[in-house]
């Protein structure tokens, strides 16, 4: 791997060419630098970037590199989505509230990346406080998507997914909530995990619903989300609903080799719900396709049925909101964040604090959350979702009963033109109806592509396992990669940019 | 399900943010599509379903009984508006 081609190969190469004298940190380092340089301004996929903390890093790394001290990821740039707080370093959450945030402690799946010796080369831009599927939410104005600038990249990990797609990093983190690792990593044509709930530490995940955060990676290939999950999983006393289980490789299963039919045995549910009115018809042909191939690798599909998943919006949008609203009260610009700068009393700077520093969408969170919590409609709407939440879980529990994983379109639609959508927030909720079901049962998730449309946008198929089952979708994705190039494919203007 | 402006107006007091008469009138709406969504899921029969607050079955974990954090007030107040004295200035709320 030449420093100049460096952000496009997969971690494992960099790896290996890094263990390999081929290529030093510091150059990789520069190179994504550069790549940013010159390709953000276009995007606006960062919102800072820590040229020297990287280069400090990336020397590090190769002190650590040459004591033969290094693992599989020790040197390898990595961009923090700016929900996660990062010591020392602005952390915005995409929010005038906090756009000048210092955080006085680094997130748990940071440290960790840190620790296994990733460089933290900056912050992605965001949906303000993770609110949103388009990235156009954001204080700092919209990602734009990598594949056509015109259109957006999807969100609320936007800038995380274009930044990986167009190669400024080889990969990202990502904050998932009701489908913000996934959705934007199938419009940006990239690869996202969420991994099972309580898997990965929430400590210095900047709170939006506790219940349903999640952390996770974006990446190029599936393989490479094992790699950065095998770093980013793991027990923390700090996270109270963080998981102490025995720590899994979720790497090695992908090495194995199982000749021609390594799918031999694995059967995919196909949900009749997820292939009904509402996908768009070249989506729904590019998972036709992709199920050809995964039976092509021995898979065989079964039908399967999640009667209540339709009900997986609404009941997101009651407790997503509700737990926001709770979350959410501690900006009230006393112990950090923005303050009003004018104002009658202590109400009145809470007030006019927030009504400052909350954009339109967090505030009608916020009111939603505060309706639904409100004396005499706790039990019409908060406890009713909570019913209906089990019913979906109910569902799925069923249906993987029958199957190993359940598989469908990640997004009903490509990737839409920027500001198609921002008028109406309830259209906007609905690109995530394949997705926050996965949220609402705490079950792994994740996006890889798997195709085109005819106007040269990503697709992505989604698929989904049973609790900590990692491994299993991992794997299907790996295989189905190791047959197929869709993964492979960059966006003209990241082709450019590496060619100069 | 029609709200009105006072409902909007006590949701925005509830939540402390000031809400301008023009903004209420365009949160109304919204909000109004929004609930829209949201009461698709009240006609569903959950008679006897147990709620589920959470994506795991997990009881929350005690931890021992001792002092696990360093002292960093002077680290975190940092970051705050306005401090003097290792305290949080805030408007005066009691004459």
């Amino acid at each position: 791997v030449s420093p100049e081609a460096a952000p496009f190969a997969p971690l494992a190469d960099l790896s290996r060419s890094l263990a390999g004298k081929r290529v030093s940190s510091v150059e990789l380092t520069g190179a994504a630098l550069d790549r940013i340089a010159s390709l953000n301004p276009a995007l606006n996929a960062f919102l800072t970037v820590d040229r020297d903390g990287a280069l400090a890093a990336a020397r590090v790394a190769d002190a650590r590199i040459a004591a033969g001290n290094a693992g599989p990821l020790t040197g390898i740039p990595i961009a923090h989505k700016d929900v996660l707080m990062t010591e020392g370093l602005r952390t915005t959450c995409g929010s005038r509230m906090l756009a000048d945030f210092v955080a006085p402690y680094s997130a748990f799946v940071v440290e960790r990346l840190a620790a296994a010796g990733m460089v933290r080369v900056g912050k992605t831009n965001m949906d303000e406080f993770a609110m949103g599927s388009s990235n156009e939410s954001s204080y700092f104005g919209p990602v734009k998507n990598p594949w056509n600038p015109d259109y957006v990249p999807g969100g609320s990990s936007g800038g995380s997914a274009a930044a990986v797609a167009a190669r400024m990093v080889p990969a990202a983190t990502g904050t998932d909530t009701g489908g913000s690792i996934r959705q934007p990593a199938a419009l940006a044509g990239i690869c996202g995990l969420k991994p099972t709930y309580g898997l990965c530490s929430r400590y210095g995940l900047v709170a939006f619903a506790s219940s349903l955060d999640h952390p996770g990676p974006l990446a190029q290939t599936a393989a490479d989300c094992a790699l950065l999950l095998n770093a980013m999983a793991g027990h923390d006393p700090r996270d109270s609903t963080s998981i102490a289980r025995e720590a899994e490789d979720y790497a090695r299963p992908l090495a194995e080799a199982r000749g021609g039919k390594p799918l031999s045995g694995v059967r995919i549910g196909l949900p009749r719900e997820y292939f009904g009115e509402g996908v768009d018809a070249e989506v729904a042909a590019a998972i036709e396709n992709a199920l050809c191939e995964l039976r092509a690798l021995g898979a065989t599909t079964v039908d399967v049925s999640l009667p209540a998943v339709k009900h997986a919006v609404p009941v997101y949008y009651v407790i997503a909101p509700a737990e926001a609203s709770s979350n959410l009260s501690r900006f009230d610009g006393v112990r950090y964040g923005h303050r009003a700068a004018n104002y009658a009393d202590l109400s009145d700077m809470y007030r006019k604090t927030r009504a400052e520093g909350f954009g339109a969408e967090v505030k009608r969170r916020i009111l939603v959350g505060s309706y639904v919590l409100s004396h005499g409609y706790y039990d019409a709407y908060y406890l009713k979702a909570q019913q209906v939440r089990r019913l979906i879980a109910d569902d799925f529990a069923r249906a993987l009963g029958r199957c190993d994983v359940v598989l469908g379109p990640t997004s009903p639609t490509a990737a839409f033109r920027l500001g198609a959508k921002t008028g109406d927030p309830v259209q906007m909720y609905l690109n995530d109806i394949f997705t926050v079901a996965a949220n609402l049962t705490g079950m792994p998730a994740m996006s890889i592509p798997c195709g085109f449309t005819r106007a040269g946008l990503p697709i992505g198929m989604h698929l989904q396992a049973n609790h900590f089952a990692e491994s299993r979708l991992l794997d299907l994705a790996h295989r189905y990669q190791q047959a197929t190039d869709w993964h492979t494919r960059v966006p003209t203007m990241a082709q450019r940019s590496g060619a100069k | 399900m029609a709200l009105s402006l006072d409902d909007v107006r006590r949701l925005a007091q509830l939540a402390r943010i000031e809400i301008t008469p023009a903004e209420a009138e365009e949160v109304r709406g919204k909000l109004e599509g929004i609930f829209e969504l949201i009461n698709q899921m009240r006609a569903v029969e959950t008679e006897g379903i147990v709620p589920m607050a959470h994506a795991q079955e997990v009881t929350l974990s005690l931890r021992e009984d001792r002092v696990s954090e360093p002292d960093r007030r002077a680290q975190y107040q940092r970051v705050a508006p306005a401090v003097h004295d290792g305290l949080y200035l805030v408007p005066k709320v009691i004459e």
